[in-house]
């Protein structure tokens, strides 16, 4: 297997508020190799957007504490200067975001923003050449009319099109790692399926590493190659797409799964869901953090145990769950498929 | 863009219109005096009612009467009585001293209250915000009418920096012209370097939060780069508006109590003068001018808010 192109040990990222100190990344450790989709799974306030956020340093602060390491090619990023930090974004990491309506500057024409971005980084290149460039780009992503449509406006495209044109932006200047950051959740659903194709051509063609952040499973399924799943800051669970899927050892990945919604199944009466909210993380519970919202706690939950590979015949398959392989493996099957059983 | 601006200014015919429609009635149709005696002055003659009374025929029907006033106000024979002058050469005496004090003044709150609200942002919460707020809400607090006099007091008799007011013609002396109008702007510029600070600091604050920020950020420009190209620009756009409604009301001629202090003949002096007299042609005569060029700047601040934001154009871009 080849070098990882991006290591990140032990990160944790805490924002101190006058509430307290909010821990919200707590200890996430993965490598990304080039071609490689590592998928970030988790709930509104999970800490995935803020792990992502702070590869390429977006979320340094007066009052955010980072802490761990990450490596790109080597270089350790949490130390490096704003300027130095400044020239790999866009350049050597790029970034998509959520919501296409917004992440554009509405002022500006579309073609425009890409053509800053391509001269922040190469102050040489005219603003012609930029903008050829932004038109082979659209084309690339699927953009009709790339010539004219370059001096649109944002809010002359569609949705689609806009997230379309945010990828184009993403790849400008030929990142190594591209972050998604829940790319498909503002769009419909067939859109979505456009996007997430996009996304996967790209990272085929390119060898683009891609870390995808996202709530939705069926995301997942499509296009990573590792998953990640974190709950209040810290993973609970890592592995392989087939591992997460098919073999999945704690009970939030269970609800997780569970709560899918499946057309090659019976429609259920009900909407499976994980009863409960996310813990606030100025309050988490003593031990694991999903204790309260989970059926199968034990006296054992009130001490939270570490991210250890816990199957014997799969070193990089790690969870954070007490309960012993087989106890999992009877105790995720409702109704002979996985999900996490109501809480009595 | 052209359909725009033609839409624009069809619209401010149609507000002047309403403007004018209101002064007649207001000042012809309201009052229960005899009108000829409001437009006469306090210590007419029975005879001088009289004339004015079939000079503005006022037996006529109400249209009639509205059209003989505005011919009146296009012709320039609407004329104050006592003395025989015409308003028009009055409000035209004015306006350079009035321009002068408005443009001036416009400038500099411009410049310092955008310089002061930026720094402001951009520091957020350090001292430097703390102390700029203070000056700014010290400026927003402190009333013309004890500022202008303080000012007189320890600049102009106290220390002999400035002259006492006037208005110097920039024709007659460039040189004088500044050093007469200095105080004056200042003096009027300050409870809107205060204002404007404000303003631009809370916007500038709302858009850092925005979306388009981040992206901004994420593509790898300098914090510079963020803060003007995209924060800054996007918070200007309401700043626009505010300008648009200030300035045209200071052309208009409300800066009356900077104008008293100072004893710059302009405009603004002249309605006080006016209203202080009871003489009803120069207030009419004043409040039509005042509407002209509240609505005319309001229009070019219209046309320059749609160049600055797209979407205000959206009509224009969906019907193409």
């Amino acid at each position: 297997m080849s070098q990882p192109l991006l290591s990140v040990e032990e990160l944790r990222v805490g924002f101190a508020t006058e509430a307290g100190v909010v821990q919200a990344v707590d200890g996430v450790s993965f490598d990304l190799r080039p071609g490689e989709v590592v998928a970030i799974v988790g709930e509104s306030g999970s800490g995935k957007s803020v792990t992502a956020q702070t590869l390429i340093g977006l979320t340094r602060a007066n009052n955010a504490r980072i802490e761990g390491s990450v490596k790109l090619d080597g270089k350790e990023l949490t130390s490096a200067g704003d300027a130095e930090m400044r020239s790999l974004r866009g350049e050597k990491v790029a970034m998509v975001f959520q919501d296409p309506m917004t992440s554009f500057n509405p002022v500006y024409r579309i073609g425009a923003q890409i053509v800053e971005a391509i001269r922040a980084h190469r102050p040489d290149t005219s603003k012609a050449d930029a903008k050829a460039r932004v038109i082979g780009l659209f084309e690339s992503v699927g953009i009709p009319n790339a010539e004219q449509r370059v001096d649109d406006y944002p809010h002359e495209f569609s949705g689609g099109m806009r997230q379309r044109a945010m990828i184009a932006m993403a790849l400008a200047l030929e990142p190594e790692v591209l972050i998604a950051d829940e790319p498909t959740t503002a769009l419909d659903v067939t859109i979505q399926a456009q996007i997430l194709d996009l996304l996967e051509q790209l990272n085929r063609e390119r060898n683009l590493a891609t870390i995808l952040i996202t709530h939705d499973l069926g995301v997942v399924a499509e296009v990573a190659d590792r998953v990640l799943v974190m709950y209040a800051g810290k993973v609970v669970e890592q592995g392989t797409l087939d591992e997460i899927f098919y073999d999945p050892q704690h009970p939030y990945t269970w609800g997780l799964l569970g709560s899918l919604t499946r057309i090659d199944r019976p429609r259920p009466q009900r909407l499976p869901q994980i009863a409960g909210q996310p813990p606030s993380l100025l309050d988490l519970p003593q031990g694991c953090p999903f204790r309260p919202r989970c059926p199968h706690e034990f006296s054992k939950c009130s001490e939270y145990p570490g991210l250890e590979a816990r199957l014997a015949e799969k070193p990089d398959h790690c969870d954070r769950c007490w309960l012993g392989p087989d106890e999992k493996r009877a105790k995720r099957l409702v109704e002979g498929q996985i999900g996490l059983e109501a809480p009595r | 863009m052209t359909r725009f601006i033609a839409r624009r200014l069809v619209g401010m015919i149609a507000v002047l219109f309403a403007v004018s429609v209101i002064v007649f009635v207001v000042f012809m149709v309201v009052p229960k005096q005899n009108p000829a005696q409001s437009l006469a002055g306090k210590n007419a003659t029975p005879l001088l009612v009289k004339n004015i009374e079939a000079e503005w025929g006022f037996d006529d029907s109400l249209p009639q009467q509205y059209l003989t006033m505005m011919k009146k106000v296009f012709t320039g024979e609407l004329i104050q009585y006592e003395p025989r002058i015409p308003v028009n050469d009055k409000i035209v005496e004015g306006i350079p001293a009035t321009f002068s004090l408005a443009i001036g003044a416009a400038v500099i709150w411009l410049f310092f209250g955008l310089l002061l609200g930026y720094l402001s942002a951009i520091r957020a919460g350090g001292w430097l915000d703390r102390f700029l707020t203070g000056v700014s809400i010290a400026g927003i607090s402190i009333p013309v009418f004890l500022l202008a006099p303080v000012l007189l007091y320890f600049l102009t008799y106290k220390v002999e920096i400035f002259p006492n007011g006037q208005y110097v013609p920039f024709s007659e002396d460039p040189a004088e012209w500044l050093n007469h109008l200095i105080l004056p702007w200042f003096t009027l510029a300050v409870l809107s370097i205060g204002f404007y600070s404000r303003v631009l600091r809370s916007n500038m604050l709302d858009v850092m939060n925005e979306d388009y920020v981040r992206t901004a950020r994420a593509k790898g420009l300098s914090e510079r780069q963020v803060m003007t190209r995209h924060v800054l620009r996007n918070s200007l756009i309401p700043v626009i508006t505010l300008f648009g409604l200030d300035f045209g009301a200071t052309i208009a001629g409300t800066a009356i109590i900077t104008e008293s202090i100072f004893s710059i003949d302009g405009v603004g002096k002249y309605a006080a003068d006016a209203v202080a007299k009871f003489e009803l042609p120069p207030i009419m005569g004043v409040a039509l001018y005042g509407a002209f060029f509240v609505v005319l700047v309001n229009t070019v601040v219209d046309v320059v808010y749609a160049y600055l934001d797209p979407r205000v154009r959206l009509g224009e871009s969906a019907s193409k």
